[in-house]
């Protein structure tokens, strides 16, 4: 077995007991992406002589016997929405092209205080806004089982980095559903953890009350090492919580008695893959085999989910995206254009307003310039009651839903999504269809609870399912455990995809 | 609730972007579409329901007061598309 077929932990204890190097294994994953990359475009940048740097100097360390922070020369692939200071930071878009941040995300500096390795820049819808990466404003990325088919969004190079062996721990982010419907495409696991949890300081904000970052790796071990690393207060996000960050790594694999596990009916039948659904029921009994008890739990506000969320996300977004201006930072147009026009056309729309529409309608995507719009439109006079203060309404009869089935069930245990990997351009021109991915998630980000995606079983055409489970504010350590009772007991996350 | 390609093009103003004419007809059919999706939600009586903007019950986090060293000018204009030694550069505002 190749160095990079072992899991961060295998990794972490090679690293620790001097039989591999940081440079090595840095090296090693390098020469994958060299490999496979072409055929994957998971990265939009890999930095070859940065990661190595960073990887020799860990190594030096620990040769000197300096105490190594947690990830001790294991590397990181970053989500290209997290700023780097003085590094290109893109977000996916065309807008932000050249933009090198003046300082570092805080989970930026996690990572590097934790000793691990940068290893580049991962593909991602643009604004993460979608569910396939196809909005990335630079590449498509393919997903490494079948690559006439997309990753998911919008951490769609996080996901298809960590299948295809390219990274061995991912950071993604996930406004409605951009970690756990990526991980559930690309057959690795992904969490989102509780809003609040971890730091969003140097997130490039897309909506602010839902967004949050955390960690896709290919186990549940590995994904708990990761989030430890992430997670914690930091006075720079005041929506951070000031909760202890428990030793995730440490008690992963303690199983849970007596747990119990809500299933919501109108998860299945009509409008899921019967081989989803399958999986997803067969991964039911492997818990009740473990103990678990199961109770069906009714989720009555669910449904209204996605026009919820379409509503609040856009509005946020509108609101967040109006920095863009052509001024401060990140893309301007030609302003000998804008002159130009301003002679022929004789409209009174003076040149500032002209320069921030050109710059605006020139730098955006298709689907980012739609979200604007559908923001702007609910939130604008007349309208603003019928559609945000509604849907902040039924934000919290969603979040009364979640708080009345945490009464009676530890976790809540479902499909991640409807349907598997779709063909990629298979739902571009329809923004409806592509909305309804996250049907099974956003209700988690509206709520603000912790939800992870983890590898359930395969459709006969070998494309990868995900199995989702639910669990209250703060609760990422049971959902972990409970996680990992599953994974021990199944070898889902073992299988590779074919790449040549 | 209807929506036309005039109110799309008020909104377009709004939002500082710019349609040509068939983004415009194309943003007014997605916009239309989205918007009789999410018209689902007045199918439920919200009337005694407290909003929730927010997922925490977070009021006030407040900071030390305690001075600390922000963003250099410089730093803060390396990044811009146009600028001289301190300030950034944009078309005139007023008439000439």
């Amino acid at each position: 077995m190749s160095i990079i077929q072992k899991t961060a932990t295998e990794q972490l204890a090679l690293l620790n007991s001097g039989e591999l190097t940081s440079v090595e294994l840095t090296q090693a994953y390098l020469n994958q992406i060299e490999q496979v990359d072409g055929q994957v475009g998971a990265f939009l940048r890999v930095e070859t002589e940065s990661a190595l740097a960073q990887a020799a100097a860990i190594d030096q360390k620990r040769a000197t016997e300096a105490p190594l922070g947690k990830l001790a020369g294991l590397p990181v692939a970053i989500k290209d929405i997290l700023c780097t200071k003085d590094t290109p930071t893109t977000c996916g878009s065309r807008m932000l092209e050249n933009f090198q941040p003046p300082y570092n995300a805080t989970v930026v500096e996690k990572i590097r205080a934790a000793d691990g390795v940068i290893l580049g820049r991962t593909n991602m819808d643009e604004f993460a806004m979608g569910s396939s990466t196809e909005n990335s404003a630079y590449q498509t990325t393919q997903n490494p089982w079948d690559t006439a088919r997309i990753p998911g969004g919008s951490s769609g190079g996080a996901a298809a980095c960590v299948s295809a062996d390219m990274a061995p721990l991912s950071v993604g982010t996930d406004t409605g559903g951009s970690i756990r419907q990526p991980a559930a495409l690309c057959g690795c696991v992904g969490l989102k953890p509780t809003y609040g949890r971890v730091s969003r300081y140097g997130l490039i904000a897309f909506a602010s009350s839902l967004d949050q970052i955390g960690p896709l790796a290919r186990t549940v071990e590995d994904t708990a090492l990761l989030l430890e690393v992430l997670a914690g207060h930091d006075p720079l996000d005041s929506t951070s919580v000031k909760q202890p960050t428990p030793a995730y790594s440490e008690t992963v694999k303690q199983p849970l008695e007596n747990l119990t596990l809500g299933v919501v009916d109108r998860h299945f039948g009509a409008g899921i893959d019967p081989e989803i659904e399958t999986a997803v029921q067969s991964a039911i009994q492997v818990y009740e085999s473990l103990g678990a008890t199961i109770k069906h739990i009714a989720m009555p506000h669910a449904d209204y989910g996605i026009a919820t969320y379409y509503i609040i996300a856009p509005c946020e977004a509108s609101s967040n995206l109006a920095r863009y201006d052509g001024a401060h930072y990140g893309y301007r147009t030609d302003q000998a254009e804008v002159v130009a026009e301003l002679a022929e056309d004789g409209s009174d729309e003076g040149p500032l307003v002209r320069m921030y529409r050109k710059t605006r309608s020139e730098g955006f995507g298709e689907e980012v310039q739609r979200r604007i719009m559908l923001g702007t439109y609910a939130l604008s006079e007349g309208y603003y009651d019928a559609f945000y203060l509604k849907a902040l309404k039924v934000r919290r009869l969603i979040r009364q839903d979640y708080d009345a089935a945490f009464e009676e069930v530890d976790m809540i245990i479902g499909p991640v999504t409807a349907n598997p990997a779709f063909a990629q351009g298979e739902k571009t021109s329809d923004p409806m269809a592509m909305y309804l991915e996250d049907l099974y998630t956003v209700t988690a980000n509206l709520a603000g609870v912790a939800g992870i995606s983890l590898p359930c079983g395969f459709t006969s055409s070998g494309l990868p399912i995900g199995l989702q489970l639910q669990a209250a504010p703060f609760q990422e350590e049971k959902l972990l455990r409970a996680a990992q009772m599953y994974q021990a007991a199944t070898d889902f996350h073992t299988r590779r995809p074919e790449l040549s | 609730m209807s929506l036309t390609r005039q109110d799309v093009e008020k909104v377009a103003l709004l939002a500082r972007l710019k349609f040509n004419e068939d983004g415009l007809d194309k943003m007014t059919d997605h916009m239309v579409q989205i918007i009789q999706y999410v018209d689902k939600l007045s199918e439920l009586d919200t009337e005694d329901v407290q909003p929730m903007a927010h997922a925490l019950d977070i009021y006030n986090a407040l900071a030390e007061d305690e001075p600390r060293p922000s963003l250099s000018r410089e730093d803060a204009l390396k990044n811009a598309p146009k600028r001289d030694e301190e300030c950034f550069r944009v078309p005139a505002v007023l008439g000439e």
